[in-house]
């Protein structure tokens, strides 16, 4: 599996507004609503399931990246997108470090084998230091689309 | 083991680790398959690290196959990206003088499905 393939380029946020956990959530989830792969309708629900979702264990799990996901009914197909922090926000992390990089995923239901492909991909890459680093800088969506592209292809 | 020690001193010296070097530490691994029908998401994958961090052994986790991978077993990224989907084979290896306490310990884990179906 490629990030490509379920990250969703319209929706990257290169500077989030938001300066805190929750809206945050809102504000990526918001945007791939925008980018149309989720129905507007369903953003509140999946915003407050991400909430749910972190507040019974941190996706930070360390190194400046957080990884909120959750199932829904209301998505089709796997979606994510990328936000990015300069200042940073607090998200409980593991290492009770700020997150500069967060990547959310959305799954459907009853595919599970789908989901942890995609956890498999999104994780391997950010083990990288390299690609946290590269991440953390990339200012811009067509910066962001463009590691995501050369992560792909291995590089 | 009270075995009379028949070997001559300088092989029983080459036998004897150098100062520093780990060695003679107990190495304890169990297989097992993974049985959650959602696989090693990542709840499972944090409540095992949580317990394999409450013993000093170093813990792997491996899985062999077309993408053989070793993860720590005390980090959380790495055990995500094993992504042991339900019936994968994986081995649980633990190495320290709690191996023994630690593996029975994470197997129970599995074989509890993490509290899940």
């Amino acid at each position: 599996m490629k990030l490509k393939e379920f990250i969703v380029a319209d929706a990257i946020i290169p500077n989030l507004k938001a300066a805190d956990r929750d809206a945050a959530l809102q504000e990526l989830v918001a945007s791939l609503a925008a980018a149309g792969a989720l129905p507007k309708s369903a953003v509140e629900e999946v915003v407050n399931s991400l909430i749910k979702r972190e507040q019974n264990g941190s996706t930070g799990f360390g190194k400046g990246v957080a990884v909120p996901h959750v199932k829904h009914p209301g998505i089709k197909q796997m979606s994510g997108t990328i936000g990015r922090s300069a200042s940073g926000i607090d998200f409980a992390a593991l290492d009770h470090q700020p997150v500069f990089t967060v990547v959310l995923l959305l799954s459907p239901e009853n595919q599970p084998q789908q989901h942890l492909q995609a956890m498999n991909i999104v994780f391997s890459n950010l083990q990288k230091d390299m690609f946290r680093r590269f991440l953390r800088q990339a200012a811009t969506k067509e910066a962001i689309v463009d590691l995501i592209d050369e992560a792909d292809q291995g590089k | 083991m009270n075995r009379p020690r028949v070997v001559p001193p300088e092989s029983a010296g080459a036998r004897r680790p150098k100062a520093g070097v780990q060695a003679f530490m107990p190495s304890v691994s169990r297989d097992i398959i993974v049985s959650n029908s959602l696989g090693l998401h990542a709840r499972p994958a944090m409540a095992f690290v949580d317990a394999a961090n409450q013993f000093a052994s170093k813990v792997t986790v491996s899985k062999g196959g077309e993408e053989p991978y070793e993860a720590d077993g005390k980090s959380v990224m790495q055990m995500i990206i094993l992504a042991a989907t339900q019936g994968t084979p994986l081995r649980i290896a633990a190495e320290g003088d709690d191996a023994q306490a630690a593996v029975d310990r994470l197997v129970k884990l599995f074989e509890d499905k993490f509290g899940e179906e």
